[in-house]
């Protein structure tokens, strides 16, 4: 049954009665939504972009439909046991003494069991998929590290390394190795699939292909420490082309400007921080090789403009609390330059 | 309450320690199953096998297995009413549990000054915890019996009072098995 | 059915402070876990409200990210320890020696001591706020979030030390209600025959029994390495912080059947009264209460899906999780059937142990999807969860807990209690607790995560939120209802029948309050339903096949002697001496030693101390004349 199971691409799993219970999923729950949203929410984990996402959908369509009939049956038989044999006023008759009746009970503790069993089937199948082998032979590999609060990317075969910002390109499987530098993580991009933990002492695997280009939002999912809120990432699902060109982007750093350099090293920065080709190596915080491409800074909570990255550098506490980062007290002059050095990092 | 009728005919206190023998199982059980999980774990010496004195322990652990024998023959004392008997006995459960702990003291300072510490890694950790519980154990087993052995010298520890001797005797015993398994475990099958 | 008009005892709560603290009485214990119960109701409730106001809308400043994580923290950890599982044992204590016609617990001054070490360790927990450093890692304390690495505080101190000290405290009271139930039953009253709410008690002592073992195991590791610097959880050092995850959860999943099993005792009890019928199948019922608590130790793992242990251990815990279900649903089902066919009397105590069916079902059942890892890994850690947490917790727990509340409370109080203001309380919580915790689902669909103090305008989660905020203040005016209810029954003078539903246990043979000695006769018992034969008339019954003799009310007065326990003073000052050798660890090693000392003083005393002494309270007719 098993080699059965790896015989199908993930993919290819049962697409169409996928359509049909998204479709039914949202037909039912978009108008309860309607009626207090003017303006319906994403419903994310409803809304894969992956083979994944696709996957997990599946199973929770079939649960969904299955707890959905049950939750229905169930309360109307309470509500209708409840009007038919409410007491009328003057009723003091004593209803008859039942104690039970064994055969009903014993079917009714095979039926959970039955219904159980077609829930079990699509499970288990759906774990020996998600947890095996990825469908693409050839998958782009990631490390995530996980960090009190900021994600770190390496593309061992790209030579590449970035934070908070993952760019992946469509329909190639990614297989990400996840662990964590401090305290435990999870990555999760909603819209991509579930969640896996990031460890640290130990390495755990997630694999996914994007099947639609776009900007996702992912965010931590185990409390980690104070900024937990603000571990946030961005998810670039980009088409084959813009991939090349980002990671081509990524290699092929022009060499930093050298004052700025200097700038970047006297103020301490580079105790913690990276820039690649520069004496600045410092493995405590993100890599700041391409910091001036990235469209967010900290950990996803603002946008890159020159005047966010003033404030973060002016005090990065106040901004996202608890930040490891320190407020090395910086004056205006010298934020204004270094911020004009990292904007130009691309 | 033991004076009044039970339902099962067992006195209520002879049932509370069966039942808190059970919720003890659990805590050993846990602890145990937590050296089983970090043993081979630890990233730095000492090793189980450089340090454990299995020839020191295999005496100790008779000492403590024969507590057991002169705790049954206490009882039986105390409730055929042979006060000298019952002293003793009691004496030599007291003897015999000290006699226990003193090594496993001996045991801790050896492996202290051979670089075994607490801190020293995950084998110090989970052994010293594990093995420092159940001392824990005895020791309140001790100030028990030697609190009985009091009362029996006083003359308070008569026939009638053979069930407070009884329970002290279940959880003596239940204290003796755990050492058993953690003989077993943590000294014979490294 | 006759109403003890005057009563021939003195008044049970009678006596000032003293009498309270020295009382060994389980009636006046209950009351006081009860109270304290109540009470922390209150404050994990405003807390609550604090965390709502903070997410009410994207970005707020209500609170700070490091409050914000304590508020939660202490949320948890209050309603877990603080609220629910008292809030049983207040129903526990009071209820079930009346229940098994017995004249009190097993071990009346343990009891008392269980009482007051859960209370000085809840007054540990919470001086966490006064030094103002409460613990911050969550209720479920994740290692190694908690280590002195990552959580230099105290507040981490305070949580651990005051949850092991309650736990000593659970442990405690486990052995004595499991003795009681067991072995203090009345003439005549075999397993079979005891009520639902006992023997679903008996499965939450057994769980309680065995499961606090493995918390206190993983509490001590942490506590080892935060004072003395061990590596049981820290893994540069070769520890794994899953080993954590594994004896927490070893204990945190049968914990879940401790605060919701007490619940499906009460509902048990109150559906059959109000429907005027017994209990639809019985020994299905106590069968499948067993058989959650048994499966739930198999399962733990479930709460780790997304940690990584791989695709055979996911398969095993998911159906045995699955499994669940079976004896659950066979509960729900029973309890339909119940209704079905009765002459059902509306009154407060069946509308909540309703509500507590009706809405515990979509807790089940959202709990049946996240018994299936691919499902779960989406909704895990999100406020899809919460959701479904607080569907079985409050909906399941707080809603069967009223229930139980409104039904005992004539016993307890001897005074009847306001339907119209119970009603009304009955109709806020449901909606405040759907508006509430409904839109949490959709919330957690659309991938927001628990636990986090703020999130960005442009996701689209303000509107849920902001629904959600509003629920939870209709929550809390429904709160305030019911003690608005209690004070004006607690101040009326209308004295409450013995047995104002017309209902078929023991409890309802004595007056409302009961005596102190309970039973002016110890009872026999022919039957699961003693009370209701003897009014209605021997019946065929399920428990003896043939036609069972009822058990008359309680007479007024005793026709012999009573001797009952004497208050003692040591089991206060035991679990105080306890709770100053545990919080000591936060102030000095003096400290540790003198409450030690204390401690080992105070048990001697107890222990040498005899039950009955010189002047404890005696009834009925006694040689030397004149009682208590």
């Amino acid at each position: 049954m098993l080699v059965s199971i790896r015989l199908q691409t993930a993919e290819a799993v049962s697409r169409e009665r996928s359509t049909l219970s998204k479709t039914l999923l949202a037909a039912l729950l978009l108008p309860i939504a309607g009626c207090a949203a003017v303006e319906s929410p994403d419903w994310r984990t409803l809304r894969p972009v992956s083979d994944f996402g696709v996957l997990v959908l599946d199973v929770y369509g079939d649960l969904f439909w299955w707890t959905a009939g049950i939750f229905v049956v169930v309360e109307l038989l309470l509500i209708y046991a409840l009007v038919r044999y409410r007491s009328r006023s003057g009723d003091s008759e004593v209803p008859d003494q039942v104690h039970g009746f064994t055969a009903l009970e014993i079917g009714w503790t095979l039926l959970p069991a039955a219904i159980l069993f077609f829930i079990a089937i699509p499970t288990v199948r759906t774990i020996f998929l998600l947890q095996g082998a990825p469908p693409d032979r050839d998958p782009l590999e990631i490390t995530v590290i996980g960090h009190q609060w900021w994600w770190e990317f390496r593309y061992p075969e790209l030579g590449i390394v970035t934070a908070n910002e993952l760019h992946v390109p469509v329909g190639r499987t990614a297989s990400l190795t996840l662990t964590s530098a401090d305290v435990i993580h999870s990555f999760w991009v909603p819209q991509i699939g579930g969640k896996r933990d990031l460890n640290p002492g130990s390495e755990n695997r997630l694999w996914f292909t994007p099947t639609e280009p776009g900007v996702y939002h992912g965010q931590c999912a185990e409390l980690c420490g104070t900024s937990h809120a603000n571990m946030r990432m961005r998810l670039f699902v980009d088409d084959s082309a813009s991939f090349a060109q980002w990671s081509a982007a990524m290699r092929a750093t022009a060499a930093p400007d050298s004052a700025g350099v200097m700038t970047f090293l006297i103020s301490g920065c580079a105790a913690c921080h990276t820039i690649a080709g520069t004496p600045a190596q410092g493995k405590v915080g993100p890599d700041l090789t391409s910091v001036g491409s990235r469209t967010t800074l900290a950990s996803s909570m603002i946008p890159n403009t020159p005047e966010m990255m003033a404030a973060w550098l002016r005090s990065p506490d106040s901004v996202k609390p608890g930040a490891l980062m320190p407020d090395l007290n910086l004056d205006e002059q010298r934020i204004a330059d270094l911020v004009e050095f990292l904007e130009g990092l691309r | 309450m033991d004076a009044h009728a039970t339902t099962f005919g067992v006195p209520s206190r002879k049932m509370a320690m069966w039942v808190f023998i059970a919720s003890e199982c659990m805590f050993f059980g846990s602890l145990i199953a937590t050296y089983l999980s970090y043993e081979g774990k630890s990233l730095v010496g000492p090793t189980p096998r450089e340090i454990l004195n299995i020839p020191l322990t295999s005496v100790s652990t008779f000492v403590l297995l024969m507590s057991s024998l002169a705790m049954v023959l206490a009882l039986e004392a105390v409730q055929t009413g042979n006060r000298r008997g019952a002293r003793m006995w009691l004496g030599a459960v007291v003897v015999l549990g000290g006699l226990f702990l003193a090594g496993q003291v001996y045991e801790f300072r050896e492996f202290y000054h051979e670089g075994l510490t607490l801190q020293q890694n995950l084998f110090g950790a989970t052994f010293f915890v594990l093995t420092g519980f159940h001392g824990a154990h005895v020791t309140v087993g001790v100030i028990w019996m030697v609190t009985l052995l009091v009362m029996s010298l006083r003359g308070q520890l008569g026939p009638e009072r053979s069930l407070d001797v009884e329970v002290a005797g279940l959880y003596w015993h239940f204290v003796d098995v755990v050492w058993i398994v953690i003989f077993t475990v943590v000294y014979l099958i490294q | 059915m006759s109403a003890h008009a005057t009563a021939a005892h003195p008044p049970l709560y009678a006596g000032g402070l003293r009498s309270w603290l020295t009382t060994v009485d389980h009636k006046r214990i209950g009351v006081l876990y009860g109270v304290s119960a109540l009470f922390y109701f209150v404050v994990g409730g405003v807390e609550a409200l604090i965390i709502r106001l903070q997410l009410a809308s994207p970005t707020a400043d209500v609170v700070g990210a490091d409050t914000f994580n304590q508020l939660f923290t202490m949320h948890g950890t209050t309603m877990v320890f603080l609220v629910l599982m008292p809030l049983s044992a207040a129903l526990f204590n009071y209820m079930i020696p009346l229940m098994i016609g017995a004249r009190d617990v097993a071990f009346p001054r343990l009891n008392a001591f269980s009482f007051w070490t859960f209370f000085f360790g809840s007054v540990l927990l919470n001086l966490s706020f006064f030094v103002g450093d409460p613990p911050d890692a969550g209720w479920f304390g994740y290692a190694n979030l908690t280590s002195k690495q990552y959580n230099p505080g105290m507040g981490i101190d305070f949580w651990l030390l005051s949850v092991q000290i309650m736990g000593i405290a659970s442990i405690a009271s486990a052995v004595n209600f499991t003795v009681t139930i067991l072995n203090m039953r009345a003439p005549g009253m075999s397993l079979m025959r005891v009520p639902l709410f006992v023997w679903m008690a008996l499965v939450v002592q057994v769980l309680m029994l065995l499961a606090f073992p493995p918390i206190t195991v993983a509490f001590i590791f942490l506590m080892f390495d935060r004072f003395f610097g061990t590596h049981f959880y820290i893994p540069s050092a070769g520890g794994t912080p899953i080993l954590w995850q594994h004896l927490f959860w070893i204990f945190g999943h049968p914990e879940v059947y401790i605060l919701i099993l007490p619940s499906f005792g009460v509902v048990s009890e109150v559906l059959p009264t109000f429907a005027r019928k017994p209990l639809f199948g019985a020994p299905f019922m106590i069968f499948s209460g067993i058989l959650i608590g048994f499966l739930g130790f198999g399962v733990w793992s479930h709460h780790m899906f997304t940690t990584g242990l791989g695709a055979v251990a996911d398969t095993a815990f998911s159906l045995a999780t699955m499994l669940i279900a079976i004896p659950t649903g066979v509960k729900i089902f029973n309890w339909i059937a119940t209704l079905w066919g009765g002459h059902i009397r509306f009154r407060t105590p069946l509308y909540f142990a309703v509500g507590m069916v009706g809405l515990f079902i979509i807790g089940g059942l959202s709990g049946i999807m996240h018994a299936s890892p691919p499902v779960d890994i989406q909704q895990h850690d999100s406020y899809f969860v919460v959701a479904h947490l607080h569907y079985v917790f409050f909906g399941g727990t707080v809603f069967g807990l009223f229930a139980g509340i409104y039904y005992w409370w004539p016993k307890v109080t001897g005074r009847m209690i306001g339907e119209g203001l119970g009603k009304l309380h009955f109709w806020l919580m449901v909606v405040g607790m759907n508006l509430t915790f409904f839109p949490m689902h959709f919330l957690g669909l659309d991938g927001m995560p628990r636990r986090i103090y703020t999130y960005a305008t442009d996701l689209g989660w303000e509107r849920w939120n902001m629904i959600a905020t509003v629920g939870a203040f209709l929550i809390a005016v429904s709160v305030l209802v019911f003690f608005v209810n209690a004070a004006r029954s607690l101040a009326s003078k209308t004295q409450a029948p013995a047995d104002p539903w017309d209902a078929a246990t023991l409890e309802w043979t004595v007056s409302s309050p009961p005596p102190e000695y309970n039973f002016a006769v110890v009872p026999t018992v022919n039957s699961a339903r003693p009370f209701w034969l003897h009014k209605y008339g021997p019946t065929r019954d399920i428990s003896t096949r043939t036609k069972a003799q009822g058990t008359p009310a309680q007479p007024d007065n005793p026709p012999t002697r009573i001797d009952l326990p004497s208050p003692s003073s040591w089991p206060i000052l035991a679990a105080l001496g306890l709770a100053l050798l545990g919080g000591g660890a936060l102030v000095g090693l003096w400290m540790v030693l003198f409450g030690a000392a204390v401690l080992v003083f105070c048990v001697y005393r107890w222990a040498f101390q005899p039950l009955e002494r010189t002047g404890h309270p005696t009834f009925g007719p006694a040689p030397s004349g004149g009682s208590s």
